[in-house]
């Protein structure tokens, strides 16, 4: 691609909020029809340097330049006016609206009797027809289409404003494959209209379909521009971590499959474990200093059956032995007093409280073993959130920044040291890496590492199936709400391994 | 703005067309507005075979000319319960209004001059309500709710006793009664100064909300804050407005209300806020913003009034049952709606 003048060019931009240095001196350049992605992990600086293009936050500084003019917007509508649009990983238009309203929302074509909605209807069909959308009816609800049409619906507002500049936040986290291809049309098509795109995705396979050239971000500063072809992936990788990708590949590997084989007697042991309509019982047990993987497709039971070792849900059938005792558990309260703790895959939901601060959020599980009547010193909580803060590398490390503002890794990480917290002797935990970029997703793997050398039994969840096989000595796939095999990890084992268990329905157990 | 992206240019685009059959089915949307215009008609004729004397020109000029002032208010609410809002305080801003009103009109001022400072007056707290809410944050509920008790509290300290406007006074002549159709009898087709004006600013509103871009706005917002304001849509002027439009129309009610009783009282108005707020919802507007219709606004202004006509001519129902009955209505409409939502949240 000729080196023609960059459409948008960030010089030495920094941004400090209170306590963080988000960005240090990062430069950013964007070209006329090219695709461009921004690389980096969570909390790397990649939203922060979006919305300090777009006006959203005030560049502390450095010198913002679009079409060769220097410019600092004062918000999302401001940007827009110069023509740069930005589309976010959650739809934001209004499905109380129909579709052509939502394309034209604050662009209706007036005429001096209000708006003309014959012409304003045309004008969204036409941005539509421009995208390949031509079959949408302009006049339908928005709630009538799909997340991912909508998704489409939300670029075309950017042809409505003749836009020069799109900004992509991670569009495809809620599409699947078909979509994203879909979604890859449109983008090449308007590259090749001479747009200049902004992409951002954790999906390192989208990111090589589609980008031309890529910027990487570490802990909020500039590591370098590449051209997407020039850089391979393990590169791209360390690039974004900061380490060496192999040490992360090597983890795990030679973990040691002794605790099941010696003979000792599990910590956890399960018979006939099931919940109508939920899970078929099934035969489980969990030694000390072990991970027990649970590998099979979404909606194969996995989930269902953490909740049941949790007690999350209540089991109908089974019986439970814990440490050698007959025991009983019927409910979160009783898990806990046996000291098994369970980390939810619903992160947003069902784990963190977002308007409470990192420290609230991680004595949350200590606080409720221990009752109301004996609440935690302040002395006691900030022990505890310093070592965990620090054992689990949590970044930015304020125990009083709410929690919604940190980034997904670090949620997880918070949560992960809520249930550590509690000394649990079994840990449950539901998809902990999911959405969550590589690095912190090596880190909590390694925290994973080390707590089953440290002793702690550990149930592991993940629909990756390399991941399980990474970390587990065990593994335990479920297909349609039932166990079908177990297999011992070693080195011969690898995730087809597990797909071919699947695929062969279960006949090898 | 230079053009970089090329639109293709195959002639006029034709918008695909929507079967017949799909342009007569309702959508969701209309459903409840639907059920309250046929709510209306059902109660029209009911109260015809049953009382008759219903559907004749008197009693429609009536309902009209006592009710103008609540659809003057039911409108201005219109827009902030599309917004998602709420505005309390519409009903004490009326008492004050219509007190310093009368008490300025009879200590010797200009009636053209009061009038517009009672609109105004209105207009002022429908301001406060909307710095409240939009720079400090307020919950619309407790920030016009504060503003409620302000103006209670303001018109309480003007006068305890019935203020009289003077019967000669010119704001009065916004009542007057215009022969449109001589009827035989009574039964004439009358109007007044004062159902045109709420005629007016129905009209006036209803071009705002679907033909302006300020009425997309407050749609916008109903439907998503968040999306609007990403939009690039003025979400912070759209959302002040609104309680400026609320305001000022309780101003508006406040004269007209005037030039019919003449008499302003401090306890004028009380609970009108909710019989404003009950049309809005009775007439299909989501209490939760983002869908309904000024329009079935007034018609449910007009269902809350025929029913207190329907009840009159009954005589066998106690008069203090008709809060009774209006709730119940407006329970039937909001699980009218939680029926719509949920249906919607289906497809």
């Amino acid at each position: 691609m000729a080196p023609t003048e960059p459409i948008v060019e960030m010089e030495d931009i920094s941004i400090e909020f209170p306590g963080v240095k988000a960005l240090q001196n990062v430069r950013f350049r964007l070209f006329p029809g090219e695709v461009h992605t921004l690389m980096g992990e969570n909390g790397a600086g990649k939203s922060t340097l979006i919305k300090a293009l777009t006006g959203v936050y005030k560049i502390d500084s450095g010198t913002i330049t679009v079409a060769g003019g220097p410019r600092s917007f004062s918000g999302t509508a401001d940007a827009q006016n110069a023509g740069i649009s930005t589309v976010y990983q959650e739809v934001n238009l209004c499905d109380n609206l129909t579709i052509g309203e939502n394309v034209m929302l604050g662009h209706e074509v007036r005429s001096p009797l209000g708006i003309n909605w014959k012409k304003t209807h045309e004008a969204a069909h036409e941005a539509l027809v421009s995208l390949g959308l031509g079959d949408l009816d302009p006049k339908q609800p928005l709630s009538s289409i799909s997340l991912a049409l909508q998704q489409l619906v939300a670029i075309s507002r950017a042809m409505v404003t003749n836009s020069k500049v799109l900004i992509l936040d991670e569009p495809t986290s809620s599409l699947d494959a078909n979509e994203v291809e879909g979604l890859f049309q449109v983008m090449r098509r308007l590259r090749d209209q001479g747009v200049a795109i902004l992409f951002v995705s954790h999906f390192l396979d989208q990111v090589y379909a589609i980008s031309d050239r890529l910027t990487v971000l570490r802990n909020g500063e500039f590591v370098g521009e590449y051209m997407t072809p020039e850089l391979n992936r393990t590169e791209l990788i360390s690039k974004m971590i900061g380490k060496d990708y192999g040490a992360l590949a090597a983890l795990g590997s030679n973990r040691g499959r002794a605790a099941s084989a010696d003979g000792t007697p599990a910590f956890y042991k399960a018979t006939d474990l099931g919940r109508k309509g939920s899970i078929e019982p099934v035969d489980i047990e969990v030694h000390a200093g072990e991970v027990v993987g649970l590998a099979g497709l979404l909606g194969s039971g996995r989930t269902e059956l953490g909740r049941l070792i949790y007690g999350a849900d209540r089991p109908d059938s089974g019986e439970v032995t814990i440490d050698g005792v007959t025991s009983e558990v019927h409910s979160p309260m009783a898990g806990l007093s046996k000291k098994i703790a369970f980390s939810t895959e619903n992160r947003r939901d069902e784990g963190i409280i977002g308007d409470l601060t990192v420290r609230e959020n991680l004595i949350l599980a200590v606080q409720a073993r221990r009752g109301w009547a004996r609440p935690l010193s302040r002395r006691e909580q900030n022990e505890l959130c310093e070592k965990y803060l620090l054992e689990l590398n949590v970044r930015p490390s304020d125990p009083e920044r709410p929690i919604k503002n940190l980034s997904g890794g670090n949620q997880q990480k918070v949560l992960l040291g809520r249930w550590l917290a509690t000394k649990p002797e079994l840990i449950v935990l539901d998809e902990p890496t999911r959405g969550i970029d590589v690095g912190a997703k090596a880190e909590i793997q390694e925290a994973i590492a080390a707590l089953a050398e440290d002793g702690m039994s550990v149930v592991f969840i993940s629909s990756e199936l390399e991941e399980v096989v990474r970390l587990s000595e065990r593994i335990v796939v479920l297909k349609d709400h039932r166990k079908i095999g177990e297999i011992v990890n070693g080195p011969d084992v690898t995730a087809d391994t597990i797909v071919d268990l699947i695929a062969t329905e279960g006949s090898a157990s | 703005m230079s053009t970089l992206i090329d639109r293709p240019t195959q002639g006029a685009p034709a918008t695909p067309k929507r079967s017949l059959r799909s342009r007569l089915t309702p959508n969701l949307e209309t459903l409840p507005t639907l059920a309250a215009v046929v709510i209306f008609i059902g109660m029209v004729i009911y109260g015809e075979i049953a009382y008759g004397r219903i559907v004749q020109f008197s009693t429609i000029s009536n309902l009209l000319i006592n009710n103008s002032y609540l659809i003057i208010l039911a409108v201005g609410l219109t827009f902030v319960i599309l917004t998602g809002g709420v505005d309390l305080s519409v009903g004490a801003v009326i008492a004050i209004s219509s007190l310093v009103g009368v008490m300025l009109a009879n200590a010797g001022w200009n009636p053209g001059v009061v009038m517009v400072l009672m609109v105004l007056i209105g207009s002022a707290f429908g301001i406060a309500s909307g710095v409240l809410v939009q720079y400090f944050n307020v919950q619309p509920f407790i920030a016009t709710l504060a503003m409620m008790f302000l103006a209670r509290g303001l018109a309480s300290m003007l006068s305890t006793t019935p203020e009289r406007l003077d019967d000669d006074s010119p704001i009065r002549a916004l009542s007057t009664e215009w022969k449109v159709v001589d009827g035989p009898k009574i039964n004439d087709l009358i109007t007044t100064p004062n159902v045109l004006i709420a005629a007016l600013v129905v009209i006036v509103a209803f071009f705002v909300l679907h033909k302006t871009r300020l009425g997309r706005t407050v749609y916008a917002i109903g439907g998503s804050e968040q999306s609007a304001l990403l939009m690039g849509l003025p979400v912070v002027r759209t959302k002040l407005l609104v309680y400026v439009i609320s305001g000022t129309l309780a101003g508006l009610a406040a004269v007209v209300y005037t030039s019919k009783l003449g008499i302003a009282q401090n306890i004028t108005g009380v609970g009108w806020e909710l019989d404003a707020i009950a049309a809005v919802i009775i007439g299909g507007t989501l209490l939760t913003g983002g869908a309904g219709f000024v329009l079935g606004s007034v018609i449910g202004a007009l269902v809350l009034g025929l029913m207190n006509v329907l009840i009159t001519r009954d005589g066998s129902i106690p008069p203090e049952a008709t809060t009774i009955i209006t709730g119940g209505i407006l329970l039937v409409f909001v699980l009218l709606q939680r029926l719509v939502v949920s249906r919607k949240r289906k497809t």
